[in-house]
């Protein structure tokens, strides 16, 4: 074994009840660093989960016709009164290459073209107001599951078949095998067998969404041939407006990220991790501190052994690492320690302890990386707090520390 | 030998290719002065002319603050002189980075302390086998067996896993003689080995010293205040008021000892 690491772990040991010390801070600060950065990722990817179960992570789409100014002719000045063009049903120009390049963009898994409107849905008195949803059910199942979110029937949209949220069957009165009647905006009208009902967890989409074929909702929205918007999916959900931007930037058209609709979700999220760092910085200052003081009174306690060491030709530098080294394996031990403990409590938190109805009593996310993060963040702030400490024993000099030590 | 009883004056021009070999100090007009270009700047040594040959066995001797402890720190190459050249083994320290006089003291020198100063933390032997861990960067059995022989030499073998603590002052002393000489150098540096230590204890100690010189051809510089040893050395230089002389130049005849 080095000089170096020979007297490091010596001194650690000699100074049993400091080194205990410091490393019950530091196994504490790395655990506390783990758990809650795995709480934290828990919560927001449950949550995040949630919401993107029934959603896509990104829609791509006709901008949204700008207001124009409205002009007054006869005195060739903007008049102060704007507004907007009525919205009218647009298909996406050239949406089929549009669709067909999607996939080649990095971390998009799933595309869905969709053509949406407006419409009525009625069922002997019932009449109720609904969303027209026309998609082709293999590829929108690569958006929204629905199949697993069906209540009754089947996820099957076969022409002259629906599949409408189960609060709309309720209103309308319609179960499965009934039949209902849809008149759009556009005023064309179809018949449909409901052939499924689903619960996706949001009440407008239960109560107003009726899923048709991509060809019958583009007959009964009279946009032939077309459709309103495509959807995506991306591998990773923080990435979506990265890739929205990229896909907006090159098609021309909007494309709008879950995070973009979400905005207060995402404000949560933010102040959740800003919460986190906070709480991951004020731990890190204090373990540093811990270490370093404790590395300071060992230094002033051996201010003699220094001396004597260098009388017998160890090098400045030398004694510098001696302390270093402390500090390393302070963090190193921390590390591992508290790596053991975090896992322990993250495994009783989302394994262990159940609340009554079975579910985890915490949801936690946590992976390797965050565990070998932490272990690196230990690491170096233990040679960082020990920087300070480790100078001033190699600043030492050594004629003092023998003549008065 | 030639060397034994010269005390090289500044006119002295004797340091020729084989005579500078055989010296391990060569000293000449060394000064020290703390505090150097401030107002209470204080010069402690004025000009020291002084050579050792290899092999010898010489008592520094002098009045409390004549400046001997600085002279060693200085001939241990722990601090660096303000004037004067100084040559160890042969070499100009002037011409030596600090490294390369920490790596010079390590191998050329050793240290005895009136304090022992022994690493509380390690046993007797791993305290001897210190600067040879120093030296090499780790430890092997060859250590080993040197650090065990020289603690059988000093008559500790049985106390090699004590701690210091576990040691009384002679014992502790011993020790540090044993440490001194791990990486046998070719000069040992003794400040006050014998200071806080009773008569006999003291009488065995020096007679330990003089035992590794005769037998290693290892030169002791001693610093003592105890006239009885000094007169046991071959050459007793006087530290007065920042100067060296030579004190009575006698040789030690064997039944002196
Ligand atoms: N760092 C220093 N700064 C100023 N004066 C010093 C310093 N070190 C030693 N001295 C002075 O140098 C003189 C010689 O001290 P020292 O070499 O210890 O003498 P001795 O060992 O002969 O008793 C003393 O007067 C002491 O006060
Ligand atoms: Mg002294």
């Amino acid at each position: 074994m080095r000089f170096e690491l020979i007297l490091a772990l010596r001194y650690l040991r000699e100074g049993q009840a400091q080194t205990a010390l410091i490393l019950a801070g530091t196994t504490v600060g790395v655990a506390v660093i783990i758990f809650i950065t795995a709480i934290v990722n828990g919560l927001q990817s449950s949550l995040a989960a949630r919401t993107l179960s029934t959603q896509s992570h990104i829609t791509v789409k006709n901008p949204d016709d700008a207001p124009t100014p409205v002009l007054d002719r006869s005195r060739l000045q903007v008049s102060a009164h704007i507004e907007p063009r009525v919205q009218r049903l647009r298909s996406i120009d050239q949406w089929e290459p549009i669709l067909r390049s999607l996939p080649g963009e990095p971390h998009v898994t799933a595309v869905s073209p969709m053509v949406t409107g407006a419409g009525f849905a009625s069922r002997g008195a019932a009449n109720k107001s609904i969303a027209i949803i026309g998609i082709d059910p293999a590829l929108y199942t690569g958006i929204v599951d629905v199949p697993a979110h069906l209540v009754s029937g089947q996820f099957r949209v076969a022409p002259g078949e629906a599949v409408i949220g189960m609060e709309l069957a309720r209103d309308l009165g319609a179960a499965v095998g009934d039949r209902i009647q849809v008149v759009s905006t556009e005023g064309r009208t179809d018949v449909f067998r409901v052939t499924g009902t689903f619960d996706l967890g949001v009440r407008d989409l239960n109560r107003r969404w009726v899923i048709v074929p991509l060809r019958t909702g583009q007959t009964l929205l009279d946009l032939p041939g077309g459709v309103t918007n495509i959807d995506l999916k991306v591998d990773d959900i923080f990435l979506a407006e990265d890739v929205a931007q990229t896909i907006a930037a090159r098609t021309g058209l909007l494309a709008e990220s879950w995070m973009a609709v979400n905005t207060q979700l995402l404000t949560a999220f933010k102040n959740q991790t800003m919460t986190t760092r906070t709480v991951r910085l004020f731990l890190i200052l204090i373990v540093a501190l811990g270490i370093a003081s404790v590395l300071v009174v060992s230094v002033v306690q051996k201010q003699r052994e220094i001396g004597i060491l260098r009388a017998m030709g160890a090098s400045a530098r030398r004694i510098m690492m001696v302390f270093l080294i402390q500090g390393g394996i302070v963090g190193a031990a921390g590390a591992v320690f508290g790596s053991g403990v975090a896992a322990g409590m993250v495994w009783l938190a989302s394994k262990a302890l159940r609340q009554e109805d079975g579910s985890p009593l915490l949801e936690t996310d946590v992976n390797l990386g965050i565990y070998l993060g932490t272990a690196l963040i230990s690491i170096v702030v233990g040679i960082l707090a020990a920087a300070a400490p480790a100078r001033r024993a190699a600043r030492m000099d050594p004629v003092e520390a023998i003549r008065y030590g | 030998m030639a060397d034994r009883d010269s005390l090289v004056g500044p006119d002295s021009s004797g340091h020729g290719g084989l005579e500078s070999r055989s010296l391990i100090l060569h000293l000449a007009g060394v000064r020290k002065s703390y505090n150097l270009g401030t107002p209470i700047e204080t010069e402690i040594l004025h000009g020291i002319d002084l050579t050792l040959a290899r092999g010898e066995f010489a008592a520094l001797i002098g009045p409390s603050g004549s400046g001997k402890s600085t002279l060693l720190h200085i001939l241990g190459l722990l601090e660096r002189p303000t004037g004067g050249s100084l040559e160890v083994a042969g070499q100009d320290i002037a011409t030596l980075d600090d490294a390369r006089l920490t790596e010079l003291r390590g191998r050329t020198l050793g240290f005895i302390f009136q304090f022992h100063h022994l690493l509380p933390g390690f046993s007797a032997i791993e305290n001897v086998m210190m600067p040879t861990l120093i030296d090499r960067g780790r430890v092997d059995a060859e250590m080993r067996a040197r650090a065990l022989w020289l603690l059988d030499r000093v008559g500790l073998k049985d106390a090699a896993d004590k701690r210091p603590s576990a040691l009384s002052g002679g014992m502790q002393q011993r020790v540090a003689i044993a440490r001194s000489l791990a990486m046998n150098p070719p000069l040992i540096l003794a400040d006050e080995p014998t200071g806080n230590l009773d008569t006999h204890t003291a009488d065995d100690i020096f007679a330990l010293m003089r035992d590794f010189n005769k037998d290693e051809g290892t030169a002791f510089l001693i610093v003592t205040h105890d006239p009885r040893l000094a007169g046991r050395c071959d050459r007793r230089i006087e530290m007065l008021d920042g100067y060296a002389h030579p004190a009575e130049q006698l040789f030690v005849l064997a039944t002196n000892n």
